[in-house]
């Protein structure tokens, strides 16, 4: 094992919360402390992002994009790169919505104090509404239907700088258009000196303050720079942990580590379950080109959905068809008439579902979906097959028997899309918000860390994701994790003063 | 079973109709994805594959005395729809599995992509004026 020289502050991951933290404290550097942020994943170069399915799928994401809970009834998506998630996610950013801070109960934790930290970054990465001209017939027919159908429709502000519209968001952005942490914060954390190490993983980290780190070895044929560091095993020494390797990274690395962990560590986990709805056209729409997530309906206070403008690529659009054979390639012939939705159903943190670690050390997430988890499934199908209809579309391709709602179906929605569809192992669903594991709360008892991430009983060690969220958000989660990884490095500055004044 | 074997592609053929029409390059081409795929994989989930693969060809056998890969492709239909409404989760999750990695071999083929009409292009809008 090679021994690497000892860090004050090492940043375990490099995506919403990670690179905020880097960036945060950054200007410490100026003053001698050395800070180090490893990440998992590769750096990729520009020309690296081709935006094919299947190969970028297999470069960014965990298995593919396809990481499979337990029981295998839903597929996890999470990115391992320089930015981690951010280099993937459509950009969306949205600040946590009052009554969910409210409700998550964490002595300490303010919403308004937690808006305006995320409001520094929206404006830090660009955040804002695309105009109308940018605006493609998917999202349009969105607004359209949703408004008929007597829907509140509201638009994403979204974190781009000179999006071309290539709608490939989700394979990472071939134009470097979209302002994630690769684009923002870390490059601004290095120019400052703190030092960022590619493919390092984390294996364990240990009572005295060091780390196990595995640095890979590029593959042959692969995508992505080398690491920074030679290929081996380290042994790194600081004396501040910031784990921020997402909801199921942070609560793995923490379980298998031999901490003295409170006993929730892992629980609480919550995902957005998330369905693909498509509905076919008489004629074709833009869809394949333009940014594909423009608007939203945020039906999750009174019926656990939030409907979103979606565009998926034609394995991701295939594989959450229901069913096979004719029907489906029908509808897959006719994917320049498509409209989608992606229907997120508002999940709450129930017993059992959870992130663990196998004999190897492996993240393994049990996850059971709630009959209320369902009900938000099926009620928002309904609603997005309402607003299909409502804009035009002539049919619709829901889970359903037979899978293919005709117009003369838009009166009897509640009879075709029932909770009997939505069985798991029938339905393709899958999840990219991902969140729990490390809870906030007051003490020990009920949680992993406190309202700034400190993780209960052990002071050198903090939290900086959204393994931090004590329940689902109920929107997409970046900012929120920025806003949340900003009290974290103000907590740690806070930290380092108490120490100096001490020492001095 | 291997991926090129009869059973693979008579489940992959009523997967998805139009593989019927794929010449034997196209079909190395989807099968290379599947095995990329199924190579990614921890052991375990290639085990329990490779077990559902040997009860989907033989389970047949109860109710039309035959073996999945020598049924008329009516009655291949009717079995696996069967099986993707299974009570058994089991069973749902694992048509489910084979099902996804097959729609993964057809449909990640840039071909099939072009096929289907999708154009996406990173030049974006520029692309289409």
């Amino acid at each position: 094992m090679s021994v690497s020289p000892s860090y004050d502050i090492v940043v375990i991951g490099s995506g919403a919360g990670g690179g905020t933290v880097a960036q945060e404290l950054a200007p410490l550097v100026r003053d001698g402390v050395r800070i180090l942020v490893l990440e998992k994943g590769p750096r990729f170069a520009d020309q690296d992002f081709t935006g094919r399915e299947l190969e970028m799928a297999d470069a960014l994401y965990q298995d593919g994009g396809a990481f499979l809970t337990r029981d295998g009834t839903m597929t996890l998506a999470f990115a391992s790169a320089y930015g981690g998630s951010t280099v993937v996610y459509t950009g969306t950013s949205l600040t946590a919505p009052q009554r969910v801070i409210r409700a998550w109960g964490v002595p300490g934790l303010d919403h308004g104090d937690l808006t305006r930290r995320s409001g520094k970054y929206a404006e830090q990465n660009n955040v804002h509404p695309l105009d109308d001209p940018l605006i493609n017939d998917n999202n349009r027919l969105f607004v359209e239907g949703g408004r008929k159908a007597g829907y509140l429709v509201e638009q994403f502000p979204v974190n781009v700088k000179g999006c071309r519209g290539s709608s490939l968001c989700n394979l990472g952005c071939p134009n470097q258009a979209k302002q994630g942490t690769n684009r923002v914060q870390l490059p601004r954390a290095e120019r400052s000196g703190v030092e960022v190490v590619t493919r390092a993983e984390v294996l364990r980290v240990e009572p005295d303050r060091s780390l196990t780190v595995r640095v890979s070895e590029k593959a042959a044929g692969t995508k992505g720079a080398p690491s920074e560091w030679a290929p081996g095993d380290y042994h790194v020494q600081a004396r501040i942990v910031v784990a921020a390797a997402g909801a199921i990274g942070t609560s793995a690395l923490l379980l298998r580590s031999p901490l003295p962990a409170p006993r929730s560590l892992g629980h609480g986990f919550t995902c957005h379950p998330a369905l693909i709805l498509v509905a076919e056209h008489p004629h074709p729409i833009t869809n394949d080109v333009g940014h594909p997530k423009s608007y939203f309906v945020d039906h999750a206070a009174s019926e656990r959905f939030v409907l979103e403008t979606c565009m998926y690529f034609p394995f991701v659009t295939a594989k959450s068809l229901t069913g096979f054979g004719a029907t489906h390639s029908a509808i897959m012939h006719a994917f320049p008439r498509l409209q989608m939705i992606l229907i997120l159903a508002c999940d709450h943190a129930a017993p059992g579902n959870r992130v663990a670690v196998n004999r190897a050390g492996s993240p393994v997430v049990h996850y059971r979906f709630t009959p209320q988890t369902t009900d938000g499934l099926v009620r928002g199908t309904r609603a997005a097959a309402r607003i299909f209809f409502a804009a035009g579309a002539r049919r619709v391709h829901a889970p359903a028997d037979p899978p293919l709602l005709e117009t003369a179906d838009a009166e009897r929605l509640e009879e075709r899309i029932t909770a009997r569809h939505f069985r798991p192992g029938m339905v393709a669903v899958s999840a990219a918000h991902l969140m729990g594991g490390c809870g906030m709360g007051r003490t020990a008892a009920d949680s992993v860390t406190d309202a700034w991430g400190l993780v209960h009983g052990l002071p050198w060690l903090r939290v900086a994701d959204a393994s931090l969220f004590p329940d689902s958000l109920e929107i997409n989660p970046y900012l929120t994790i920025m806003g949340l990884a900003d009290r974290v490095a103000e907590g740690i500055r806070q930290d380092l003063a108490a120490t100096r004044g001490r020492a001095n | 079973m291997t991926l090129s074997s009869p059973l693979f592609r008579a489940v992959a053929t009523c997967v998805v109709p139009e593989a019927a029409r794929l010449d034997p390059a196209q079909w190395d081409e989807l099968e290379a994805i599947v095995a990329r795929a199924v190579a990614a994989r921890s052991r375990a989930v290639q085990r329990q594959l490779a077990l559902f693969l040997t009860l989907l060809e033989w389970l047949p056998l109860l109710r039309y005395a035959r073996p999945l890969s020598r049924l008329d492709p009516a009655r291949r239909a009717k079995f696996l729809d069967r099986l993707q409404r299974a009570p058994l989760l089991l069973l749902r999750r694992g048509f489910w599995g084979v099902r996804t990695l097959i729609l993964m071999g057809y449909y990640g083929r840039p071909a099939a992509a072009a096929d289907i009409g999708y154009r996406a292009d990173a030049r974006g809008w520029e692309a289409r004026r």
